[in-house]
């Protein structure tokens, strides 16, 4: 009978289908795991991509949001030298959102939809950017220790199994490795300036230090995502080994500033050949991240509102280019 | 450097200082990503051009922090708010056009800011190039960015006169200036079906104004914010 065959078919082509699959995942994990990159076109796992794209967005919108609690500063920088760095460094981070945007691009996800997700809370942002920056060091606090977690977080990423990725990593983490020093550089002058510029360093240490801590995720038992992140070398070490490796970097570079750690329990550790540190407050990290640190709203609210008052402008480049026959601006 | 260059080079330092100022004001909040990145640049590069202009006549951070709003030499059309992304847009065009015809002739010619004009008509003609295309696209676009475009480049109309006034020590043929400034902007505003706006070029002030040390109100309070930290800690350094 015709629909017996018909049935046949479907069963045959679906063995099929279902081997071919096989025969893919089998590549895919031979070349992750000989460290070969993944391209766009190549095939992969769903959940690989979603995942890449999770974080790749979070990472894009990071940068973007990030820009906030720093062009705070721009019109008040205390100097004309100040003035330059802080606004390249501004723009810098611009930049890397737009490469991180292009590069979730090439796994199908627009940059549009992404903002979307990230102005309408569906997806999340570094929560480091939920603190204020409340004075002129918090410039530096945020180039040193924000700038400084985030390249301990970055380097191995320039060795992530997703091309594109790891391509746009290695760019990112050049420059800000530049911002990581100008941020230390302009805490060294602040603390060897006049005593309220010294304690003006002191207290933006004071307060970014644990948030800091903070930025390599949760500990690694309650890390949702980790353990497959590593599985397909996306991730390379884990948040608490990263974090570990931070301190160790970090206290030295504390004491050559002259500044202190706003941690009683810091201290080295001679059996380990690291440093212990004390507890963090997880209770503040989950609490923020939840949407009540002190800049959750304001910071999204601005976002949102660009966005939002640009419309009109897209809106008219778009006309234009479809009058005229060129690419959107 | 002569003395009889500080004029110039204090009123030519101030309009990009201060228009690098406005433009600093935009990050973050601008209407898409690829204009932070133009916006910041093109705040880096008159940063970049106030800097060497300023330490021609002085300290630059003295010169930019401790100075009262009466003593800036800036045009009045630079301090102006940035208003919506329309009206940046028309001041952009209107200033970078007369920046890049002035420091034009000044890279021709062989006066002490002709290497600087040199540099400086480079930065420039890209800042006119992303003023054009945007005039182009807003005015182009939708009805509302028309409006919108129209009514940037009419309020910031009555500034635009005291872009000619000769200026001491400037050496350039100021009605060549203004008549290539009337040419240039006209040709784009009509591409972009915009209409030339009519009425005066000044205010009631005489012309010359800003340059004179006549300054809008909004001018007071941006130096207000920009001067605060600096003034706050006096001697230190940063």
């Amino acid at each position: 009978m015709a629909t017996a065959a018909a049935h046949r078919t479907t069963a045959e082509a679906q063995a099929g289908e279902a081997e071919r699959t096989a025969a893919y995942e089998a590549a895919f994990d031979a070349a992750v795991a000989a460290d070969e990159r993944i391209e766009p076109r190549d095939w992969m796992p769903d959940a690989y991509r979603a995942s890449l794209v999770r974080q790749m967005a979070q990472h894009a919108h990071s940068e973007i949001i990030g820009m906030q609690p720093e062009a705070n500063w721009i019109t008040r920088a205390p100097s004309l030298r100040r003035k330059a760095i802080l606004m390249a460094k501004v723009q810098d981070e611009a930049g890397h959102g737009l490469y991180l945007y292009s590069a979730a691009e090439t796994l199908g996800t627009g940059r549009e939809e992404l903002l979307d997700k990230l102005h309408s809370g569906r997806q999340k942002y570094s929560s480091i950017f939920n603190y204020p920056t409340l004075t002129w060091a918090d410039v530096g606090a945020i180039g040193w220790l924000v700038d400084g977690a985030a390249i301990t977080n970055q380097v191995p990423l320039c060795r992530c199994s997703y091309g594109p990725y790891a391509r746009a990593m290695v760019r990112i983490c050049k420059e800000e490795s530049f911002h990581q020093r100008q941020g230390y550089e302009l805490l060294l002058h602040l603390s060897k300036g006049t005593p309220e510029q010294h304690a003006m360093a002191q207290d933006a240490v004071d307060r970014w230090w644990w948030p800091s801590l903070m930025m390599f995720g949760p500990p690694d038992d309650e890390s949702a995502h980790s353990a497959q992140s590593m599985a397909w070398k996306i991730k390379r070490h884990s948040n608490d080994e990263l974090r570990q490796r931070f301190v160790d970097i970090a206290v030295p570079q504390a004491e050559a500033l002259g500044l202190t750690l706003p941690d009683p329990d810091l201290r080295w550790n001679e059996e380990r050949g690291q440093y212990d540190f004390g507890a963090i407050d997880w209770d503040e990290f989950w609490n923020v991240l939840k949407g009540n640190g002190p800049c959750n709203e304001q910071r999204i609210s601005q976002r949102r509102t660009a966005h939002e008052e640009g419309a009109w402008v897209r809106e008219a480049a778009s006309a234009y280019a479809a009058k005229h026959g060129k690419a959107a601006a | 450097m002569t003395a009889a260059l500080a004029p110039a080079a204090l009123a030519l330092g101030d309009d990009a200082l201060v228009l690098s100022h406005r433009l600093g004001e935009w990050a973050g909040h601008a209407p898409v990503l690829e204009e932070e990145v133009a916006l910041a640049n093109i705040a880096l590069d008159l940063l970049g051009q106030a800097r060497i202009l300023l330490s021609l006549v002085g300290d630059e951070d003295e010169l930019a922090y401790l100075r009262e709003e009466r003593a800036f030499r800036n045009l009045q059309l630079v301090e102006q708010p940035n208003g919506d992304f329309a009206q940046t847009i028309a001041r952009q065009l209107y200033f970078s056009t007369y920046q890049g015809l002035l420091y034009g002739q000044l890279a021709a010619g062989d006066g002490e800011l002709a290497p600087l004009a040199a540099k400086a008509v480079k930065e420039v003609a890209y800042h006119q190039d992303h003023a054009e295309h945007w005039t182009l696209r807003l005015g182009d676009g939708t009805a509302e960015s028309h409006e919108r475009m129209q009514r940037g480049c009419d309020t910031l109309w009555r500034f635009t006169g005291e872009m000619f006034q000769p200026v001491e020590g400037v050496d350039v043929d100021w009605q060549k200036l203004e008549a290539g400034w009337r040419e240039s902007v006209g040709a784009v505003l009509e591409r972009a079906t915009l209409t030339v706006p009519e009425g005066p070029q000044s205010g009631a002030w005489s012309a010359g104004a800003g340059r004179q040390g006549l300054h809008t109100e909004p001018f007071g309070r941006m130096i207000a914010e920009m001067q605060h930290l600096h003034r706050s800690h006096p001697g230190a350094t940063w």
